[in-house]
């Protein structure tokens, strides 16, 4: 029992103890404010869920770090090694995109049945639920964060710098990354209560949506000059992840056109050569529409969560 | 007196499938298959909750207590109505919850903690106050999965009780946990009681609303049927009952029964302690039937004094109108008014007619002795 209780059989007054509403339906705000008002709920779930995850493994959160690698290396070894892309430092490249894409697989995969899997504390205690979906994202950025520290010292190690000009727009991409990652988390996770099929679709989805992304390949060196003939280059933007997975290779990578590895070594357009305020204006744009798919998201979770319990 | 609960007109409506088709397969195919009934587990349900008031819910299984008691912590939206909360609210609606078994007792306490709203600090503060009370602190860093059940709870328990919330909501349970952990609980809540804070207490058992709350609210399929003082809602608890238990019994064979009326032949329930009292009891049945008779007698304050019923020699009522005589050779008790209930349970101990408070027995006694019983205590020195 702390001192304020033990101090005195009198408590304190609860005249001027703010009023909490339980009802049908709480609007955007109160979503939000509740959101903030439970962030140490979160803080405390991510470090569980990281903990649970590396509990009885011998290298811990080693693999974290460990796995991307691999996966990394199996990547050069097919289109480096084997297929003969042609990208000097291809490690580098991939790595670069890799970092991406692993948060937000990363975090959509653990978040699509993470109310199913947690139905027990769903239907008995209270809090906003969004924070699980949340808490895997949060578990994610960590990991995210982990290897981005690994890429650095990559760097280091290769001897190479960032684009310093460019490295200011990294943090607008990914809070967009986080933004985004959060959206899709929080609606999948809702959307499996309803539909338990969607965790198997998300897997085949999620591979679908990483060869979309210009992660192994280049998207300018690739399609970018069809589908500009045809004035369509837009589709490919329609998938978010890929300004954001060229923004972050801009950035580590720096070079947009390189000469080939491969006799007799033609020069090679990898990225867009756009500047940085074009780069700048791109990932603005993303992120306020990426707000609004946030805002957006909540809202669906706030539908569907009304009858979670009698589907669990 | 400051409202910390209140409830307006609160509904609740689930809708229920009859053929689960949760499968997108099932889903894309059969898109209207399977029909969905709405369920009103609520009913336009009001009260309100004061600080230092501890208010049980009684009602039997799908009465909606529960749910009534998952709105008010938020962990069920309400369909309509509203539910206005002052101050802090610790929800025990399951124990343990919240834990995750692959993690240690200690970083669940911790995580629980957060769930009922509190900051590390916050935990750090009363961690110790926590395992002592949990009395597993040998093992707090084992992971959770090794716990007994036993364990299990009491840490989870301990949690609960010791967050410092202004509302605690309890949900059966107290039924956990071996005697003596039974007894530590309801020494806390009575504790909680004298700190002033509010209790809002889901429990079957009568004599723990009895021994525990101010004021009790019953809930017969959703609907709020009684708001009031313990005794007077223990009795509509117990008619609701009934009339389910007759409701129930398609065969026939039951016999419905009904307890009229409990006089003296003196007309006086007046006593003097030490003297006897005589009952009379007139019971109207439909059909002929034998079982137990069943009497309690109760203190004012809700302590059970007494419990007899008449096993081995069961009272065959005959239809139509019955009587049964109780007699009380001698009152051993002092000065008080005592309420008495009376009943017929069959020989598996069901209640097949109850009347609570179907007479109060006023007791004189003229002499120096406190408390409920007169012992004849004599003292001399040697």
């Amino acid at each position: 029992m702390n001192e304020a209780t033990s101090a005195g059989v009198q408590r304190r007054s609860l005249d001027d103890a703010p009023v909490r509403v339980v009802s049908a339906r709480a609007n955007l705000r109160t979503r939000l404010r509740n959101l903030w008002s439970r962030r140490e709920l979160l803080t405390s779930l991510v470090s569980s869920d990281i903990r649970i995850k590396y509990k009885n493994s011998a290298l811990g959160i080693f693999w974290s770090m460990l796995s991307p690698a691999l996966t990394l290396g199996i990547y050069d070894l097919v289109f480096s090694v084997i297929t003969k892309n042609g990208y000097p430092n291809f490690a580098l490249y991939l790595f670069s995109g890799l970092v991406v894409w692993n948060m937000f697989q990363n975090a959509v995969n653990m978040a699509t049945g993470v109310i199913v899997d947690r139905a027990g504390l769903v239907k008995k205690v209270s809090f906003p639920r969004e924070i699980l979906a949340l808490a895997n994202v949060g578990a994610a950025v960590v990991y995210f964060a982990i290897q981005l520290g690994v890429l650095c010292l990559f760097m280091l190690a290769l001897g190479r710098s960032p684009a310093w000009s460019f490295l200011w727009i990294l943090p607008i991409s990914f809070i967009t990354l986080y933004l985004l990652t959060a959206s899709v988390a929080i609606v999948m996770s809702a959307v499996t209560v309803y539909l338990r099929d969607m965790r198997h679709l998300m897997e085949v989805l999620l591979q679908l949506w990483f060869w979309l992304s210009p992660v192994v390949y280049s998207y300018q060196n690739t399609i970018a000059l069809r589908l500009h003939d045809h004035g369509v280059t837009w589709v490919y933007f329609l998938n978010p992840v890929t300004l954001i997975i060229i923004t972050f290779q801009r950035i580590f990578y720096v070079k947009t056109t390189v000469l080939s590895t491969v006799a007799p070594h033609p020069p090679l357009q990898i990225l867009p050569t756009w500047n940085m305020s074009t780069f700048f204006y791109a990932n603005a744009s993303l992120l306020a529409l990426v707000v609004v798919i946030f805002l957006g998201s909540l809202m669906i979770f706030g539908r569907l969560e009304g009858n979670f319990e009698s589907e669990l | 007196m400051t409202t910390v609960i209140d409830v307006e007109n609160i509904s609740k409506q689930f809708k229920i499938h009859h053929e689960r088709n949760q499968s997108l397969k099932e889903r894309l195919l059969h898109p209207k298959s399977g029909s969905t009934e709405i369920f009103n587990a609520l009913s336009d349900i009001s009260f309100q909750v004061s600080a230092n008031e501890t208010v049980g819910i009684l009602g039997h299984n799908g009465s909606g207590k529960s749910t009534l008691l998952k709105c008010i912590c938020g962990v069920l939206q309400p369909t309509t109505g509203q539910i206005r909360l002052r101050g802090s609210l610790a929800a025990l609606l399951e124990l343990g919850a919240g834990f995750q078994t692959e993690l240690s007792g200690r970083d669940n306490v911790y995580l629980y903690g957060a769930m009922l709203g509190l900051s590390k600090r916050n935990v750090d503060a009363i961690f110790d106050d926590i395992v002592a009370f949990s009395e597993i602190e040998q093992f707090i860093d084992t992971q959770v999965k090794f716990y007994s059940s036993g364990m299990y709870v009491r840490l989870a328990f301990a949690v609960a009780v010791n967050v410092d919330p202004d509302i605690l909501v309890v949900d059966e349970v107290l039924a956990v946990g071996d005697e003596r952990f039974q007894a530590k609980c309801i020494d806390r809540i009575r504790t909680f009681q004298e700190e002033g804070r509010s209790i809002l207490l889901v429990t079957h058992q009568a004599d723990q609303v009895r021994a525990l709350c101010d004021r009790a609210i019953v809930l017969d399929g959703g609907l709020m049927v009684a708001n009031g003082p313990v005794q007077e809602s223990l009795r509509i608890f117990r008619e609701h009952l009934l009339e389910d238990a007759v409701e129930l019994d398609r065969t026939g064979a039951r016999a419905e029964i009904s307890i009229d009326s409990v006089t003296t032949p003196s007309g006086s329930f007046d006593v003097k302690s030490g003297a006897g009292i005589h009952f009379d009891v007139q019971m109207t049945s439909h059909a002929a039937y034998s079982g137990n008779f069943m009497m309690e007698i109760f203190t004012r304050g809700g302590l059970l004094v007494s419990r007899s019923d008449a096993q081995g020699s069961p009272v065959n009522l005959k239809p139509g109108l019955n009587s049964v005589g109780v007699y009380l050779p001698q009152i051993p008790l002092l000065d008080g008014v005592y309420d008495v209930n009376v009943g017929i349970v069959d020989h598996h101990g069901t209640v097949m007619a109850w009347r609570e408070q179907a007479a109060s027995i006023q007791v004189a006694y003229s002499g120096r002795e406190g408390g409920i019983v007169e012992m004849g205590a004599s003292i001399t020195q040697q």
